[in-house]
């Protein structure tokens, strides 16, 4: 493999990341604050929808970013009242919120559009613009370094910086600041963080709060940068694999940006091979497909370090009396 | 003291519930420009006035008997099964290696070996999330869920790389022979002038599924096994006290929970397409958590919620095709019944309960 394809690849690696990276993050906060966000999958494709349907529009893909984020929001309430609330069981709303995503999304688009549950190909404004990075072509002669800069790392929709940007400061927030801490407290010990005086459903509802401002904007990076348009159930799985990158990175915000760059690469690889042949035997493409689930199932078996998720994850909290 | 009765709490509360799931999905009928009643009309039309929508309803409601009965026999031992889906594809592959590989002489034969195949193979699905579970401490949802698709990855591969039939472009299996299609109602109680069930796929997998409603209840309610699932659902600290070792029931009641999944496959493979196809389940896995939700995991409750699953698959096809509505409205109102039954449950609940308390503070 030369220098140019691998560049390639690792350039749609990037872009494939973005939406996984997002919402791992989103699922980072939402769980180390207690709460199981298995509605991942779900906010993503209804930001997904609002953010295309609405940058068509309007015809500005920045007010499609703020619809999606709003969407993805409403969702997020949604589990928040159900988890939060009513103490219900966290799974089963994730569960919900997913398939109401999955059908709503549909109904709405064929409503507005009727193409079948797709909205039209965005253009101009309405797409994600590439950004291209300063003294990109300048750069773009030196050997090795340049092309890396100039095809590699510039050139992207400002929603890929974000993503990137993200991880320090989610970094900064969960274990530099009092908020991160008393938002990771909540997740291990909610009856300690209760005693210190501090509101135990505030915290957790900022948490799932969070999770749904990054889940809008995985998703309308989804249907404005990576694809110009949203189409039926687009998101393809994408909520499940940030789910598997999230326990894969043991719920710390510099492993999950590994983790999502190894799982977009299996991603790219998957989509530019078909099979790959290594001389001695081919792996199928199936393969690559099941790789990432394959992996985390073995991180969860704790053979490979073990993965220990928040422990007050998945219970409701009830404040003794 | 409960705080309310035993029949507010079987009866009311579901019925509440369904109540505000069925008023929410006339909402979303009218946001999209339909009339709510001129499609619930269709839908009925489509499913229950006439044999062949019978048929349909009464094929769909099989397959979700099964994936219910599944989710609600993990819900006893307090666990989530969201790999229904998986489990029930891994059961298609059983299903279709017995009729594919093993020349039968009759249905009969044939039913009885694909039981057992599918059962197996969607129970070994479910043995490593399982074992795994009970062994490692990796949260079965977790587990389950990327099971599903690891499922699909290798269901593709087998059927791409290994069962296609040769010059065949469809990711698929042959057909399988004669000997192993099973008896349609049509077969059973129609005739030529008495076109009863006509060319609905509804088949003898049905009476297979009521069956299991009943093995499901004598099991958890009538036997040793049941008891310790049932205990372990309840307190896992009491039931281990008890001698009630956690290992094994988890194990044992994921194996059942997976192998109930597999059944599935009878109906969707041996029963309609007569071969194995890429995504034979068709989200049914899932639809089994709203049914066993809805069903409060008791097999009766999962009988009548999977008929009631049934008609709105067979009147979602109809509205897609008589009106302008997706057939995704199914998957709106599934949503919604698995939020107000399953996750917004204490909504419903907690005034209830303050209700029922207020009365018989009345009445004191």
């Amino acid at each position: 493999m030369d220098l140019a394809t691998l560049i390639q690849v690792l350039d749609s690696t990037i872009r494939l990341s973005t939406p996984l990276l997002l919402a791992c993050l989103a699922g980072l906060f939402s769980e180390r604050a207690g709460i199981f966000d298995i509605g991942l999958e779900g906010k993503m494709l209804i930001a997904a929808f609002f953010s295309a349907a609405t940058a068509y529009f309007t015809g500005s893909v920045w007010i499609g970013l703020l619809a999606g984020i709003a969407a993805s929001l409403a969702l997020s309430a949604i589990h928040g009242l159900a988890s939060i609330t009513f103490r219900g069981n966290q799974l089963i709303s994730g569960v919900a919120l997913n398939f109401l995503a999955s059908g709503v999304t549909v109904l709405i688009a064929q409503h507005w559009f009727r193409q079948g549950g797709k909205t039209p190909t965005l253009e101009g404004a309405a797409r994600l613009q590439e950004i291209t990075l300063p003294f990109a072509e300048a750069l773009r002669p030196i050997p090795v370094f340049g092309p890396i800069y100039a095809d590699l790392l510039s050139g992207h929709g400002l929603l890929v910086y974000v993503a990137l940007l993200m991880v320090p400061l989610s970094w900064w927030v969960l274990f530099r600041t009092r908020f991160g801490l008393r938002l990771r407290a909540v997740g291990e010990a909610p009856e300690a963080v209760d005693t210190a005086g501090v509101s135990v459903v505030r915290l957790r509802y900022t948490a799932v709060l969070i999770c749904g401002v990054l889940c809008g904007i995985a998703g309308a990076y989804l249907a404005t940068g990576l694809q110009p348009f949203f189409g039926k159930e687009m998101t393809a799985g994408r909520g499940y694999i940030a789910l598997a990158a999230l326990i894969f990175a043991k719920w710390r915000p510099w492993y999950a940006l590994s983790a999502c760059l190894l799982f977009g690469f299996l991603q790219a690889i998957a989509l530019r091979y078909q099979n790959i042949d290594l001389g001695a035997f081919v792996v199928p493409v199936q393969v690559m497909d099941a790789l990432p689930y394959i992996l985390t199932v073995v991180i969860l078996a704790g053979f490979v370090g073990k993965a220990i998720p928040p422990r007050a994850g998945g219970e409701p909290y009830v404040k003794e009396r | 003291m409960d705080k309310m009765p035993a029949w507010a709490d079987a009866v009311l509360v579901p019925l509440i519930s369904i109540l505000l799931a069925a008023i929410l999905s006339a909402g979303v009928i009218m946001a999209i420009g339909e009339n709510p009643i001129e499609a619930f009309k269709l839908m009925v039309d489509g499913a229950l006035m006439k044999s062949t929508g019978w048929g349909y309803t009464l094929y769909y409601a099989t397959n979700f008997m099964f994936t219910g009965l599944a989710v609600a026999v993990a819900f006893h031992a307090r666990m989530f099964n969201i790999g229904g889906e998986g489990q029930a594809m891994i059961g298609g592959l059983g299903v279709a290696l017995a009729c594919l590989f093993i020349p039968f002489p009759h249905w009969s034969l044939a039913l009885l070996v694909a039981t057992l195949a599918g059962g197996a193979f969607g129970a070994l699905w479910a043995l490593i999330p399982a074992y795994l579970q009970a062994k490692r401490g990796s949260h079965i949802v977790i587990t389950t869920i990327m099971f599903n698709f690891i499922a699909a990855a290798l269901l593709n591969y087998v059927l791409v790389n290994l069962l296609r039939p040769k010059g065949a472009m469809e990711p698929a299996t042959a057909s399988f022979p004669e000997a192993t299609h099973l008896p349609t109602f049509f077969d059973m109680f129609g005739s030529p002038d008495n076109p009863l069930f006509r060319s609905a796929p509804v088949n003898v997998t049905f009476f297979l599924a009521v069956l299991a409603c009943v093995a499901v209840w004598l099991l958890i309610w009538r036997t040793r096994l049941g008891y310790e699932i049932r205990a372990f659902g309840h307190s896992e600290t009491a039931a281990t006290y008890a001698g009630i070792s956690p290992v094994r029931i988890t194990v044992v009641a994921m194996l059942i929970s997976g192998a109930l999944a597999g059944l599935m496959a009878l109906n969707t493979t041996m029963g309609e397409a007569e071969r194995l196809v890429l995504n034979a389940p068709e989200g049914a896995g899932f639809i089994g958590i709203a049914v066993a939700l809805m069903g409060r995991s008791h097999p009766f409750g999962v009988f009548l919620a999977a008929l009631l699953f049934g008609f709105l698959y067979q009147g979602g096809a109809e509205l897609a095709f008589w009106a302008n509505i997706p057939r995704e409205l199914v998957t709106v109102i599934q949503a919604l019944v698995i939020l107000f039954t399953g996750a917004l449950d204490n909504m419903v609940r907690m005034p209830l309960e303050k209700l029922f308390l207020a009365l018989r503070r009345r009445e004191s």
